[in-house]
């Protein structure tokens, strides 16, 4: 599985197939058991924490509910970064703070706190964090759960304009079809833990596989079953089983 | 039946080791964190400041009984001017340290598990670890440390409000002689006592902010697991005091 550089990628598919690992794989929150991951040519398993550290400088993560710190305001949540890893004049980092929130459109809420912001403004001002320290790969863990569709609409045209504007490398992992093909330009259909097919939307909209045409379609029965796993329906309702 | 006691006693001890583990992680960070000591500031002051109300509160509570019954008992044997130093042995050398460690677990502890446990639940700590940020290093150790640093004082603070709560009724109310009362201490407690009332608060202090931290650190992530966190970091924290109290008393001797 490669991710090209530049580019919008999506990694879809069912829940539970292992679509938030691989983030963590890429991230190395987690280490795999075999198989190995590179980023930028780096194998991950070599490397030192302060290694790891660095490379992790260069990479934003926007987490499902956003994961703003709830004790800072939304500036000091965008500011946090900065002052973790740089010793900037406070003017500067006001300027660089304000320059992201205004490219998600929350220039004007910096002084809430996380409690008081919408889904959907939580993320934007998590995607603002993300950025702020200029990253070169920005991954989304499910950027769309949860939201209205003004917010997702919102959400979408970000993830391309920051995309294309910052020459970001952008891995989305979702599992909303409809609304990823809109914005990726590549993308991976995970199942079972194994890539089952990849392409670009266009290409998985007739791709001559059950399993991605039962996902892409949305349909209740197929690969994955509607089932649970169970014994015979039949058996089990005449069955009048042991006296308890 | 037997079974069951030795496997929950085995659970138990494979849990202290992995806190006494995670003690040498935090020890590790000390010199570093040290560094930051606008955080270490901060979580005094939640830690302390914040339970200043119900540390003094209780202090008072305590004097005042000790007080009473301390009087009720020396009056028999015609002793009533030792009042001053019986009270302030038992409270700097016993429930001042104890008592205030209990109260402790019971506000800050319980604050410190869920918040941590929180930040865990809702990916705050997976965040910072994105942003190349060490969330022990960030979060834990400034917590851990503030309550450390704080509960000598609020056990000292304690202390001191018990005294006097003890002279407000020996002395103003029951009639004590005011002055053997504060004679009579200064003269019988001596630095030696003071020292492990201190030695006592800073190892309660370890102890307490360290289960605390633990159990938060490693809740698990959902609103249950947060919740049982809290829980645990109270009992556990009570039963740590009782213990080590005894332990630290007996070594004293």
């Amino acid at each position: 599985m490669d991710i090209p550089r530049g580019r919008v990628t999506a990694v879809m598919g069912p829940s539970g197939t292992g679509k938030t690992t691989l983030l963590r794989l890429i991230t190395r929150q987690v280490s795999p058991n075999s198989g190995s991951v590179q980023v930028e040519g780096q194998h991950l398993e070599t490397l030192s924490r302060s290694e790891l550290y660095d490379l992790r400088q260069r990479m934003g993560m926007l987490f499902q509910n956003g994961a703003l710190l709830t004790d800072l305001s939304v500036f000091e949540n965008v500011a946090f970064p900065l002052r973790e890893h740089t010793k900037l004049p406070e003017r500067l980092i006001r300027q660089l703070v304000l320059t992201k929130l205004q490219a998600v459109g929350l220039r004007g809420a910096s002084d809430l706190m996380p409690a008081e912001l919408s889904g959907g403004m939580s993320r934007r001002v998590a995607l603002a964090r993300a950025i702020v320290m200029d990253p070169e790969i920005l991954i989304y863990d499910e950027p769309f759960v949860g939201l209205d569709p003004i917010s997702m609409g919102v959400i979408l045209r970000l993830i391309r304009r920051l995309n294309d504007a910052l020459g970001l490398t952008s891995i989305v992992v979702s599992h909303d079809v409809q609304e990823i093909s809109t914005v990726a330009d590549l993308v991976f259909l995970l199942s079972g833990g194994k890539v089952v097919a990849q392409g670009t939307p266009q290409q998985l909209q007739s791709y001559p596989s059950e399993i991605v045409r039962q996902f892409m379609g949305g349909l209740a029965d197929g690969p994955v079953p509607f089932h649970y796993p169970a014994p015979d329906y039949f058996h089990e309702l005449l069955d009048r089983g042991e006296a308890t | 039946m037997f079974k069951d006691l030795w496997e929950s006693l085995s659970e138990s001890l494979v849990n202290l080791g992995e806190i006494v583990h995670f003690l040498l992680r935090l020890i590790i960070n000390v010199p570093r964190s040290l560094l930051r000591v606008d955080l270490i500031v901060e979580q005094i002051y939640n830690a302390g400041a914040l339970s200043l109300v119900i540390i003094m509160l209780s202090g008072m509570f305590v004097g005042m009984v000790l007080g009473l019954q301390g009087f009720q008992l020396l009056q028999r044997f015609g002793s009533e001017e030792a009042l001053g130093t019986a009270t302030a042995i038992g409270l700097v050398k016993e429930l001042g340290p104890v008592i205030t460690a209990l109260l402790f677990a019971g506000r800050a502890g319980t604050a410190l598990a869920s918040e941590i446990g929180l930040m865990r639940a809702t990916d705050q700590l997976s965040a910072m670890e994105m942003m190349a940020v060490d969330p022990i290093q960030r979060v834990v150790m400034p917590r851990f440390l503030g309550g450390v640093i704080a509960m000598p004082l609020l056990a000292a603070i304690f202390s001191m409000i018990g005294i006097y709560g003890a002279q407000l009724i020996g002395v103003q109310v029951m009639g004590v002689d005011s002055g053997s009362f504060w004679s009579q201490m200064r003269a019988s407690v001596d630095f030696v006592d003071i020292k492990e009332g201190i030695v006592k608060s800073l190892i309660f202090g370890v102890a307490c902010s360290l289960i605390a931290v633990y159990e938060g650190y490693y809740a698990v992530p959902t609103a249950e697991g947060v919740g049982t966190a809290t829980t645990r970091t109270v009992v556990l924290s009570a039963v740590m005091t009782l213990f080590l109290d005894y332990l630290i008393t007996a070594m004293f001797l």
